[in-house]
């Protein structure tokens, strides 16, 4: 009998070595000795390597973790192909951005341990929003996550313009916060459950008849938390600023990360407990979706700094991502892994290019800034045209195969309004990609970059665009993981 | 046959050598580095079409089976493969494309002297994609290559292009992608009802008349932004000005043959009742190409708006004759458009070599060429009358059998057709008289040089081939007829099956 009173700790282990890293790393910093520049700088350049190696570890012990559905601590905490996909593409995620911050830092003279730790606490909590199981552990796991993020946002303490993008982000965070907690305790009150489980059975029971109001409202509740936490439209008005403000690496880890695991969480919590009410929630998404997809196209077109035009185009693909929520079924599922599968590379190896902006050791966002880079630095325009193109789509970059199968679901599902609302605004969204690349080859250099890019980002680079060029001869690896994700996802 | 993956290796070989220019030309000298990249670059061309003549020797002309065929598994979970092959419609124009690319890469030998490296890779790029584009079996490897071309096109206008190139660029790009993303759909949606995406497999389908009508749209808007038809005719005058001349020729060689292989590819075999249904719709806007245009030819002060235009009157002409549904028309369609691949290749490139001396492109800074430049002035005649349609020339036999289909699917459209014809002699020889003959008094022109041996050699290829299609046009014609036939009787037993349908519905 005493053995059934300790939990089965094998399914979160990746989780509870997160903590127990992340932890240690915060002690060993914390003990560092910091007390010349050059002694925190040593104290943070090795907790940054350090979580890095954790991360690689964490995702070592994922992979060891074995297959198949397994609930763990009284159902709050679920383990399945579908979550590993997502934490895999989430410790990716992290480890790119925690390398490409370094020169970053130490640069920009805030290389302090704490960045390694937050980013470190914030990977954990997302890997709780994607194996969570009950509203209750998904708000922790969503907390935490946010939480680590509003600080790591106004990292850049001196800059007034960062820690202005970390009030807002928390006070708007704060707010969706709210709404969600809201949504979740009317689900609660309507149906008496928490558990996903329990909530999809007493769906189950409802045999057809039409849910309460209370309950929908809800779950609308619930979802525009969600949507703004993949910044899509009407909730999207923070990211914009966020992104100008956070210091750049942050806005690459904010671009990817955070909508990885709120996606991951928006399809558990629709697909599962909610996969009957389907009717209901399905014309919110559209609409979120035809809403982020306009934004994204429109409000980009007239942005001159970088940092503001991927904010757009991030909204604008939350938005085509959504296409695949609102197909749903097994083939908008796959749709969706795959397309964010991709987009965390280009998203990441965009990011890598805007970090090297950089100008008289001063930052430089200007679109302009990037003019003639094709001359000044010919492998770093490719690699910025290479990801341009494939946000844009054209084959046979990766980008395309992301939007290929999105509105391939969206055909099957026969939402044909909203795949022809996609390939629209695509074109839209394609005159900004190409205006990128516009000015790094049409037009005259200006002055050339602060050189040499630091390693780590060089490296980040090469790795990024060969995925994205390359995707194409070998797309099985990610096609069948998303498709056994996918399965997992409906047969739980 | 096809244990040789000669469609592959094609495919393989452009990506090769641009690959090694792009990885191994990286030090030293930039002249050094344009210099050899020139020869990479005229070496793989060249040896790429050496490698394709295997394809016109080798191709049985008696069957109207697709041959070469390769197929290698790819998305295995979507049941997506690819799938190359070519069939008698298809196999001229990989030819045509392997054909025009080291003759560009020649022209530009002396004419592109900033990132020669990157120009080369561009178009070594560009040829694998219209090979790809032109031998996929599986619309999803077609999409592939028919879009992707858009990349290297839209960085060659707008980097090598003229003054108002990144106009050009951008209009040129965002008009054909969004015909193309429709087209997308269209394709998922045939995915969907037919549970394949092989070509040869969908024109069987047999796809509900209602839902035709939806798809042969879709795929009109892709075809005909790229062939182009009027009224989305207007991003090619824009893209052949300010593009460099090599980048014209391809355009005008191979691009645009993409949306008329297109047609014939799709939307006949695979929608014949949506055809037949859109047919007066296309007879109308291809007279009013073939006769607007070519009035818009008529006025033009420059020299390759003027060929710009004359190209969409004569892909007016390819229209014609693929919606006239029968042997004659089609035949013709693709023979127009094998022959104008060469003759508007052949004419930009003789707009380019007066540029290149001159750097204008105005009529007006021209005149009595033919006192210092004889040979130009022999060679501009030869295409400009092959432009015209003139017998012997290739032009000739394309444009009559075009019209004698026409005559067979309804004299009016033949007669409204056949003006173009009178028209194109208007414009072209009105050019030739005022850049050739006349006096020479321009301050400028007195000390121009004729053709040098490199030019003659881009020229060679071309001269050779538009007589042997003018004189001789079987060797040509046996290639393509029995998949034509094929395609006729396909496209009957189709619409016959779809009648008696709605006759069993009744």
């Amino acid at each position: 009998m005493a053995l059934a009173e300790v939990p089965n700790l094998i399914p979160a282990l990746p989780e509870l070595f997160m903590a127990v890293a992340a932890m240690a790393l915060l002690m060993l910093g914390a003990f560092h000795d910091r007390s010349t520049e050059k002694e925190a700088n040593k104290a943070a350049r090795l907790v940054l390597y350090l979580s890095v190696l954790a991360l690689g570890l964490a995702t070592l012990l994922l992979v060891m973790v074995p297959d198949g559905r397994v609930v763990a601590f009284n159902g709050l905490f679920v383990t399945d192909p579908f979550a590993t996909f997502f934490k895999v593409l989430v410790l990716l995620a992290s480890g790119l951005a925690l390398i490409i911050s370094r020169d970053y830092l130490e640069r920009q003279g805030v290389a302090r341990f704490e960045y390694g730790v937050l980013m470190m606490f914030a990977t954990l909590g997302m890997m709780m929003m994607v194996s969570a199981n009950d509203l209750i552990s998904l708000y922790v796991g969503l907390e935490m996550q946010s939480l680590s993020l509003y600080v790591i946002a106004a990292f850049q303490r001196e800059d007034p313009r960062s820690t202005e993008a970390g009030l807002k982000y928390f006070v708007l965070g704060a707010l969706a916060s709210g709404m969600m907690l809201y949504g979740a305790s009317l689900i609660y009150g309507f149906t008496g459950a928490t558990g996903f489980d329990a909530l999809a059975a007493h769906f189950e029971g409802a045999n057809g008849h039409a849910p309460p109001l209370g309950l929908v409202i809800g779950l609308v509740f619930l979802l525009a938390g969600l949507a703004f936490k993949i910044s899509a439209a009407p909730f999207h008005m923070w990211t914009p600023d966020v992104y100008e403000g956070a210091p750049t690496p942050v806005t690459a880890f904010f671009s990817v990360g955070p909508k990885l695991a709120a996606m991951a969480l928006l399809l558990r919590v629709v697909m599962g407990p909610f996969g009957e009410l389907a009717e209901q929630w399905q014309q919110v998404v559209v609409l979120v979706a035809i809403l982020s997809m306009f934004v994204g196209a429109f409000a980009a077109l007239v942005q001159k700094n970088i940092k503001r035009l991927m904010a757009y185009s991030s909204i604008g693909h939350a938005g085509y991502a959504l296409i695949g929520v609102a197909a749903g079924g097994a083939s908008g599922i796959k749709g969706v892994l795959i397309y964010l599968a991709i987009y965390l590379f280009m998203n990441l190896g965009a990011f890598a290019v805007i970090l090297t902006m950089r100008r008289g050791e001063r930052m430089v966002e200007g679109i302009n800034d990037l003019a003639g880079l094709s001359k000044t630095n010919p492998m770093l325009a490719l690699a910025m045209a290479l990801f341009m193109f494939s946000m844009a789509g054209i084959p046979p970059l990766a980008g395309f195969f992301g939007k290929f199968y999105i509105f391939l679901a969206a055909m099957e599902a026969e939402l044909y309004g909203l795949a022809i609302i996609g390939v629209l605004t695509s074109v839209v969204g394609a005159f900004y990609y190409i205006r990128i690349i516009k000015v790094m080859y049409f037009d005259e250099p200006t002055e050339a970059f602060d050189g040499p890019v630091a390693p780590e980002v060089k490296g980040v680079l090469l790795f990024t665009s060969l995925v994205v060029a390359f995707f194409f001869l070998y797309p099985s690896l990610v096609l069948s993981g998303a498709a056994a994700a996918a399965a997992a996802l409906l047969g739980g | 046959m096809s244990s040789l993956h000669i469609l592959s290796s094609l495919i393989l070989i452009p990506l090769a050598g641009a690959a090694f220019i792009f990885i191994f030309l990286t030090r030293g000298d930039e002249k050094v580095i344009a210099r050899n990249a020139r020869w990479a670059a005229l070496w793989t061309s060249g040896f790429t079409f050496l490698w394709s003549l295997y394809l016109w020797f080798a191709f049985d002309r008696t069957t109207a089976d697709f041959q070469f065929v390769e197929r290698q598994e790819w998305m295995p979970a979507y049941n997506i493969t690819y799938y190359v092959g070519v069939d008698g419609i298809s196999v001229l124009f990989v030819l045509l494309s392997t054909l025009l690319t080291p003759v560009c890469i020649l022209s530009a030998w002396e004419a592109v002297t900033t990132r020669v490296k990157e120009y080369m890779i561009a178009f070594l790029l560009m040829e694998a994609m219209m090979i790809g584009m032109f031998s996929a079996l599986d619309i999803v490897v077609f999409y592939l290559f028919f879009e992707a071309v858009l990349i290297p096109m839209f960085l060659i206008i707008g980097v090598w292009g003229g003054p108002r190139r990144v106009y050009a660029a951008f209009k040129f790009f965002l008009y054909t992608l969004l015909g193309s993303v429709l087209m997308l759909l269209a394709l998922l949606v045939m995915y969907q009802t037919a549970g394949t995406t092989e070509i040869p497999e969908l024109m069987n389908a047999g796809f509900h008349p209602d839902l035709q009508i939806w798809l042969w749209l879709a795929f009109f808007a892709s075809f005909a932004v790229k062939v182009p038809m009027w009224p989305v005719h207007t991003w090619l005058p824009d893209a052949h000005v300010e593009a460099p001349t090599a980048g014209s020729v391809i355009l005008a060689g191979v691009l645009l043959k993409f949306g008329g292989y297109g047609f014939l590819r799709f939307s006949l075999p695979m929608f014949p009742d949506a055809s037949v249904v859109f047919t007066p719709l296309m007879f109308t806007l291809s007279i009013i190409a073939v006769i607007y245009t070519s009035l818009v030819a008529l006025a033009q002060e420059d020299m390759k708006k003027l060929i710009a235009y004359s190209s969409v009157a004569h892909m007016g002409f390819v229209t014609v004759g693929t919606f006239s549904l029968n042997q004659q028309g089609i035949e013709g369609a693709i023979y127009q458009m094998l022959s104008h691949g060469v003759v508007s290749a052949a004419l930009f490139l003789i707009v380019g070599v007066v540029y290149d001396r001159i750097h204008s492109r105005r009529i007006s800074d021209y005149g009595g060429l033919v006192h210092r430049m004889p040979v130009y002035g022999l060679t501009f005649m030869l295409f400009m009358l092959a432009s015209v349609g003139l017998p012997g020339t290739g032009g000739f036999i394309g444009e009559f059998l075009i019209l004698l289909g026409a005559f067979k699917a309804a004299p009016w459209v033949a007669a409204l057709t056949a003006t173009g014809v009178v028209l194109s002699a208007a414009y072209m020889l009105y050019l030739y008289r005022r850049v050739i003959f006349g006096k020479l008094t321009r301050e400028s022109l007195q000390k121009i040089s004729d053709m040098s041996r490199r030019e003659v050699l881009v020229f060679a290829p071309l001269i050779v081939l538009v007589l042997w299609m003018g004189i001789y046009p079987p060797s040509f014609l046996d290639v393509m007829h029995v998949s034509v036939t094929n395609l006729i009787e396909h496209m009957e037993t189709a619409r016959a099956g779809a009648d008696a349908l709605a006759q069993a519905a009744r």
